[in-house]
């Protein structure tokens, strides 16, 4: 099995490589603006230094997110156009996941939450118990109004950390890394588990304004 | 014929998602999936709900072109992909899924501009482009004027609209009258039954000190509104057919004033017309007239191949590819405001890059 996975919707343009016992190449780098330079430069790297052709890819796994919309549609549109040519199948990974367990690789404990920067003074967000499981989300919400259901417990990622002041037990890992979404997706699919279809989680219905009736443009 | 280059080209800068296929100046499919029933609520494009339809469209999209077209994407010689002007966000959707194809394909990638695809669209219905040709671009997002030797790296702008696109004024005016949107295909079809005779709109920029090329369409719109309201004010059926035949009347006498002006200047005897606008009847017939008069040889494609669509990113490209023009580079970004004068966005570390580049595509 070699998967390439990859995600694009938050800050973080990450991308890696699992042989199906590791992850054996990775590349993540932090800018918010330049998703569409950077991700397929990013692939071409993982599997330059991994040594790998394309048509040896098993499998892709991309993040779903959530995360802002346009970043996000270059991680999705660029799995489905890879699988696509390659004919090798596409899997959906919440990006929460990766980030959780990446958390759970830096030795957070308990009951935790990941939580991503969702703009709007919002963020995006889901709850994990003491196993690494998902119990809750994802959503959108305001911190405010989930700092009482965290109650202090560890809440990780950029946008537990950008709402400290609110989210307090906001704590690093700050970003998600594509090797634990693709060590997420490797266990996942050798357990035969399933994966989500690779299809975005936007969580918020298109900002679209109904244009008030046209304007008169005789004087009153 | 068959040694022509063959490539796939995807056009997400609007509302359609459009992937052609083209050997040389042949086109072999046309595949278009439109959101336009999404926004047709909203009474113009809503950019979000366009990049969430581009995105579930792409794939099923591409497949349909290859399937229409007969070929498998291994043939394909090259992918062609609108980098700009257009919606950021819909645009890097295209850009996006080109780059994932060409990488994974293991061909060159070439990033066009989308005026430009316009303009070379014509190819695939009249042959290559005379040099040189005179093109009138007119649609919801354009109105240009543009002067091309070589399509595929000379375009020079003579003039453009200072306010709205003509497209615009349509979608405007069939809202003044209650029409609907997009207003283009229905106000030609209500002007039909009208005169365009009927009322005197004004038209704009054409002054003796005016500039010579340029457009403007806003006064125009004000000025259906205003006799419009004052009809409806004063209790008067407002005539639908006349005022949608007169303000017609109006943007295609400047827009073929112009152009066939703009002609006659620089000594061009082929002009196309392209963009959605050019589907309009009137437009077309009134080119037709004057050009006849002028001596000047009239190039307008299709209505389905003036509107945004794949095939005229897979004409450009397959132009580009038999000129042996330089590829794109992996890390190309879409450009919302790509100039009109970039034909397209060559790799900036030059062709030892895209030489490395396709190398690697086809080896790997
Ligand atoms: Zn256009």
């Amino acid at each position: 099995m070699l998967l390439l996975a990859f995600d694009t919707a938050t800050p973080a343009v990450t991308a890696a490589l699992h042989d199906g016992t590791t992850v054996v190449a990775e590349s993540t780098r932090i800018d918010a603006r330049r998703h569409g330079e950077l991700l397929l430069p990013a692939i071409d790297r993982v599997l330059r230094d991994a040594g790998a052709a394309k048509g040896d890819l098993t499998a892709l796994a991309v993040g779903v997110g959530p995360g802002p919309y346009t970043g996000l549609r270059v991680g999705l549109v660029t799995a489905a156009a890879l699988g696509h040519a390659l004919g090798i199948p596409v899997h959906g990974v919440c990006t929460l996941d990766g980030l959780a367990r990446a958390a759970r690789a830096e030795g957070v404990t308990g009951p935790f939450a990941a939580v991503t920067d969702a703009r709007r003074k919002e963020v995006y967000w889901a709850a994990y118990d003491e196993h690494g499981a998902r119990v809750s989300g994802p959503d959108v919400d305001r911190p405010a109004d989930i700092a009482d259901r965290l109650a202090g417990a560890p809440a990780v990622g950029a946008g537990a950390l950008l709402h400290a002041g609110v989210l307090t037990g906001a704590r690093g890992p700050e970003h998600v890394s594509a090797g634990h979404l693709a060590a997420h997706a490797a266990e996942r699919l050798a357990a035969g588990g399933d994966l989500l279809p690779p299809v975005p989680l936007y969580l918020r219905r298109p900002d679209a304004q109904v244009p008030a009736g046209y304007k008169a443009v005789l004087p009153a | 014929m068959a040694d022509e280059p063959l490539v796939l080209g995807i056009e997400t800068s609007c509302d359609e998602t459009g992937v052609g296929v083209v050997r040389g100046t042949t086109l072999l499919a046309d595949a278009v999936a439109s959101s336009v029933d999404e926004h047709a609520r909203f009474g113009g494009v809503v950019p979000e709900v366009a990049s969430r339809a581009h995105l579930e469209a792409m794939v099923p999209t591409v497949q349909r072109a290859l399937d229409q077209a007969g070929v498998t994407a291994a043939d394909l010689d090259g992918i062609a992909v609108t980098a700009g002007p257009g919606l950021a966000g819909a645009l890097l959707v295209g850009v996006s899924a080109a780059k994932a194809y060409a990488y994974a394909l293991g061909k060159p990638l070439y990033g066009v501009n989308h005026l430009a695809s316009h303009i070379c669209v014509s190819q695939l219905e009249h042959g290559r482009l005379p040099e040189p040709t005179m093109a009138l671009l007119v649609s919801g997002g354009h109105s240009s004027l543009l002067l091309t030797e070589d399509i595929t790296s000379d375009v020079r702008p003579l003039g453009a609209t200072i306010d709205d696109a003509a497209g615009e004024a349509f979608d405007k005016v069939a809202r003044v009258l209650g029409l609907g949107f997009p207003g283009g295909p229905v106000v030609d079809r209500m002007a039909r039954e009208g005169d365009p005779e009927a009322i005197r709109f004004p038209r704009g920029l054409t002054g003796p000190r005016d500039p010579e090329y340029d457009f403007s369409f806003s006064g125009l719109k004000t000025a259906v509104a205003r006799w419009v309201e004052q009809k409806r004010r004063a209790g008067e059926d407002v005539p639908v057919a006349d005022v949608a035949a007169s303000f017609q009347e109006a943007v295609t006498d400047v827009l073929t004033r112009k152009a066939v002006k703009a002609c006659r200047a620089n000594g061009v005897d082929h002009l196309m017309i392209g963009g959605g606008v050019a589907a309009n009847s009137r437009l077309r017939a009134m080119a037709e007239e004057r050009c006849e008069r002028a001596g000047i040889r009239l190039r307008v494609p299709r209505p389905g191949l003036c509107t945004d669509n794949g095939a005229m990113v897979a004409a450009l490209g397959a132009e580009m590819v038999r000129r042996g023009r330089d590829a794109s580079a992996l890390d190309l970004s879409a450009d919302s405001s790509l100039p009109v004068t970039e034909v397209s966005v060559p790799d900036p570390h030059g062709a030892v890059h895209a030489h490395a580049h396709h190398s690697l595509g086809g080896g790997a």
